[in-house]
């Protein structure tokens, strides 16, 4: 492959394409070792109390059954302080599991059964006995004090006073979002199996280092003892980006037994075993000249958090960069509840934080009698306004053109109420989109065989981002050899450190390590080449030398080696003078019945600045994907928490509702596909988490812009609609 | 006071091989087919027939198999994702072509369970239109949400 035409950007076929869908592909749960015993976990009835007492004798008895361990600290568990504590660390829960007696949310793990099967364990289980002294938990939000988050400062810019005494019109509002659950299809997984002092760990998880460093830490090991796997992973979303405690529950209960076990979540557990998006309560203040610039921005945010954690929900991050504006304040307060840890979901604090900011803005546009996408134009933000750097590249005014013009919008078509078809009121919505990147060191392995084949490694993970398939195409172009003959290994403590596969981070800050190593290998190669009179390439220039897979393995054949390797760095530039976002325009059409007040999505387009799209295929996926995420948070997702026992309602996916096919119209996704010259040698950036942000503020206008009724709570339900619309003679829409 | 109930004996067809095994009733077919039989095709999104991650066909129809025991079906025929006769690294079998062709997955974890359902739906007669292949695709959730692909390589394996 020549460098004109190269692997990178097209729509290859994901290389793991075939083994997913014959069912060979092997995730956690698949791996079958000999002498497998189940452990199951049994939770906490009550969000708040002490154990009184945990009679375990049945189920000790019980047939099959191995070991019943009570919330007593008998596991030998120790702390994993330093793991949870590093800086920009992982958001999960502290503390060390099945420890004491004292009870901290609904939910928590408060025995834990091994068996010889997963039946037995669970018939074990059912016959332990728990005795609580329940508490009152604090479980509402409003129930609450806010309190500023430790360390953390209100973002202060100009003087909002003056710059809402100088506004011809505000927008005052208040949104709420509910707790969130990221439900991956595949619930985590654990397998542990212990030789002598050595660990080895199959885990569902986007992190296989972090994990390691919890359990060494856990374990009292040395982190080289202890290996982690993850092969395959059927989905992340941030529930399996921190270490959690089943994790370490699965590595002492096969320490206990001395036998691999496994212990895998049932999707109830979910709700309250691996971290949730916190709710949001959130006011944010506008004020803009009548020609729509904005004078002032005041947006705060109070998020729930546990009271072990301090975990921010971060809703002002978009509001502090997306704008121009010279009065802004930006406030974040969390409130302490008896909940469980809340985590990062995919777009933390972008996903909320947008639904809010960007319907604020529509209310503007409503109130100026603006189009809501020249309104945004005419605040566009030349430069960072949070911190005055250059953007690294933004294109964002392409992407509201792109998906203004497929999208067919139209800027004089802006009165409420005034489309229906049938007995459905039609309407359209536009939002904003944005995802700040964070950069993180990586490494990679690459080899060059003899036999035209190459092999990349990196303890990255595949979650269904396309990783395969992206590092196998930056290795071809570099090794001129087809993406097919390249074996890209994953999901490996054995290989080198790459950072967490989450923050839309994998393909922009370890695709260039990917590259580095096999550009490693190549100038190994070269070197030699061009110094040895026996070769064809002596003393050629490196320039006029044709990069194709002959030139290389050819070499190798010539010098009789079997392969040549290398280990490649991508360090990115921590203090780099440019601030560094992906961008994108959402557009979204409604039909909402004007008798039920059902909301129906027609159809999406969102047109994205993500760098270099190096594969249009798994990337359109992504924000597919993506936007799909923000459909449900707009329509359908929401956890239900009882105010009065803290508990989750509805533990399953029958009451928690994930969108199936006929749920989603018609979905368009668009690239504006520029490089961005000042990110790695790739040029690409995070395409993950930007296609939530702003999807669901482009539904709620779309349903103000079809009905005049304005949602400000989420997910906009029929009942919702029909609610804020009573005032407003909902009634006469119906017919 | 706990009792074991006493193992059973049933014989399954599964993926055309007959095969007697003694399994413990309350092993639902989902488990039996992974753990007896070493098929971890069909996988398991939740257990509680919500997700269709376990789709196979029972008798040619498309059936949870965390829904329902093992032993409950003696002398039945059960087709798993590993039935269909596709082979990684050749042939595939139509609809999983399709699938790989169209990009219908991401994660892959609801995958065996789409294309089975798919399989079932195509035998059906349901692939009509992309409406008719959305509905009687809503059984089965991807969170990943490659729904949109998913119906246009079903359409594709309907020879539309
Ligand atoms: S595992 Fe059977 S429907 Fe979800
Ligand atoms: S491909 Fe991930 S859940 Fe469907």
């Amino acid at each position: 492959m020549s460098p004109e035409d190269p692997w990178i950007g097209r729509p290859q076929a994901r290389v793991d394409g075939p083994v997913k869908v014959t069912g060979t592909a092997m995730y956690t749960g698949d791996v079958a070792l000999p002498h497998l015993a189940h452990a199951v976990l049994l939770q906490s009835t009550v969000a708040k109390g002490r154990i009184l007492g945990t009679d375990v004798a049945a189920a000790e008895r019980a047939p099959g059954v191995l070991a019943v361990c009570a919330s007593d600290g008998s596991l030998g568990i120790g702390p994993v302080a330093s793991y949870y504590s590093a800086d920009n660390g992982p958001m999960g829960d502290g503390r060390t599991p099945l420890s004491d007696a004292v009870i901290h949310h609904h939910g928590q793990h408060v025995a834990m059964v091994v068996a010889e099967s997963r039946e037995q364990a669970c018939a074990g289980a059912e016959l332990i006995r728990v005795r609580y002294r329940e508490q009152a938990p604090l479980a509402r939000i409003e129930d609450a004090i806010p309190q500023t988050p430790p360390g953390r400062e209100d973002v202060v810019r100009g003087d909002l006073t003056t710059g809402l005494a100088v506004a011809d019109a505000t927008v005052e509002a208040y949104y709420e979002t509910p707790p969130q659950h990221m439900n991956p299809m595949e619930p985590c997984a654990t397998t542990a199996r212990w030789t002598g002092n050595r660990l080895t760990v199959h885990d569902s998880t986007q992190h296989v280092f972090g994990v390691r460093a919890a359990l060494a830490e856990a374990f009292g090991l040395r982190p080289e003892d202890v290996r982690v796997l993850s092969g395959f992973v059927g989905g992340g979303f941030g529930s399996k980006g921190t270490v959690w405690p089943h994790v370490l529950l699965a590595a002492a209960a096969a320490r206990l037994v001395g036998r691999p076990v496994r212990l895998a979540l049932t999707r109830p557990q979910m709700f309250t075993s691996c971290g949730v998006r916190p709710p949001t309560r959130q006011r944010v203040v506008l004020g803009a000249r009548r020609d729509g610039r904005l004078t002032a921005i005041a947006h705060d945010g109070t998020t729930a958090t546990s009271f072990g954690e301090n975990v921010v929900e971060n809703t002002g991050g978009t509001t502090a960069m997306l704008y121009a504006c010279p009065n802004v304040t930006i406030r974040q307060r969390i409130v302490r509840l008896d909940m469980q840890a809340p985590t990062f979901q995919r777009a933390p604090g972008r996903a909320p934080g947008s639904f809010a900011l960007e319907s604020a803005l529509d209310e503007l546009a409503h109130e100026l009698g603006v189009d809501p996408l020249e309104l945004r134009l005419r605040n566009h933000a030349d430069t960072d306004p949070s911190s005055g750097r250059p953007w690294s590249s933004k294109h964002l005014r392409e992407c509201y053109r792109l998906g203004a013009e497929r999208f067919g919008w139209d800027p004089d078509d802006r009165t409420p109420g005034t489309r229906r078809d049938g007995d459905v009121l039609i309407g359209s919505g536009m939002a904003s989109a944005t995802h700040e990147m964070d950069p993180g060191p990586a490494a990679a392995y690459a080899e060059l065989r003899v036999d035209g084949t190459a092999v990349v490694g990196v303890a990255s993970h595949e979650i269904g981002t396309g990783t395969y398939t992206v590092f196998a195409q930056i290795a071809a172009d570099v090794l001129g050899v087809g993406p097919d003959r390249v074996f890209v290994r994953l999901g490996d403590t054995e290989l080198p450190e790459a950072p967490p596969s989450i923050g839309s981070q994998t393909v922009a800050y370890v695709g260039p390590a990917i590259r580095r190593a096999c550009e490693a290998v190549r100038d190994d190669l070269l070197a030699g080449a061009l110094a040895d009179p026996e070769s064809p390439l002596y003393g050629r220039e490196i320039g006029t030398i044709e990069f194709g897979g002959d030139t290389f393995v050819g070499e190798l054949s010539r010098i009789g080696s079997p392969s040549i390797s290398a280990i490649g760095h991508a360090h990115p530039d921590a203090g780099s003078p440019y601030a560094v976002h992906s961008f994108g325009a959402q557009f979204a059409e409604v039909a909402v019945d004007a008798r039920t007040g059902t909301v129906r999505v027609r159809r999406m387009v969102g047109a994205f600045d993500i760098g270099r799209v190096i594969n249009p295929r798994t990337a359109r996926g992504q924000l597919v994907g993506g936007m799909t995420f923000g459909l449900a948070q707009a329509l359908m997702e929401a956890t239900t928490i009882d105010p009065r026992r803290g508990h989750v309602v509805e533990p399953h996916l029958a009451g928690y509702h994930l969108p199936t096919n006929a749920d989603v119209g018609a979905l368009d996704v668009l690239f504006v596909d520029v490089p961005d010259p000042h990110i790695g040698d790739v040029g690409a950036r995070g395409a993950g988490e930007i296609g939530v942000v702003g999807a669901a503020a482009a539904i709620a206008n779309a349903v103000f812009h079809a009905t005049g009724v304005r949602v400000r709570t989420l997910p906009i339900t029929p009942d919702r609609v029909v609610t804020a619309g009573s005032g407003l003679g909902w009634g006469d829409f119906g017919g | 006071m706990s009792i074991e109930p006493a193992a059973d004996e049933v014989e399954l067809r599964v993926n055309g091989d007959p095969r007697r095994i003694r399994v413990d009733p309350r092993v639902t077919l989902l488990d039996a087919l992974r753990d007896e039989f070493g098929l971890t095709g069909p996988k398991k999104g939740c257990d509680l027939g919500q997700c269709g991650s376990c789709t196979v066909l029972l008798d040619g129809r498309r059936i949870t198999s965390c829904l329902t025991f093992a032993v409950m079906h003696d002398g039945r025929e059960v087709t798993t994702i590993e039935g269909l006769g596709g082979d990684p690294e050749g042939e595939l079998h139509p609809v999983q072509r399709a699938f790989v062709d169209h990009d219908a997955f991401q994660c892959g974890f609801c995958t065996p369970g789409q294309i089975m359902a798919a399989v079932a739906l195509l035998d059906e007669g349901h692939a009509g239109d992309d409406d008719e292949i959305r509905e009687w695709m809503s059984g089965n959730l991807c969170r990943c949400a490659a729904y949109p692909n998913i119906v246009t390589a079903i359409a594709a394996a309907a020879g539309r």
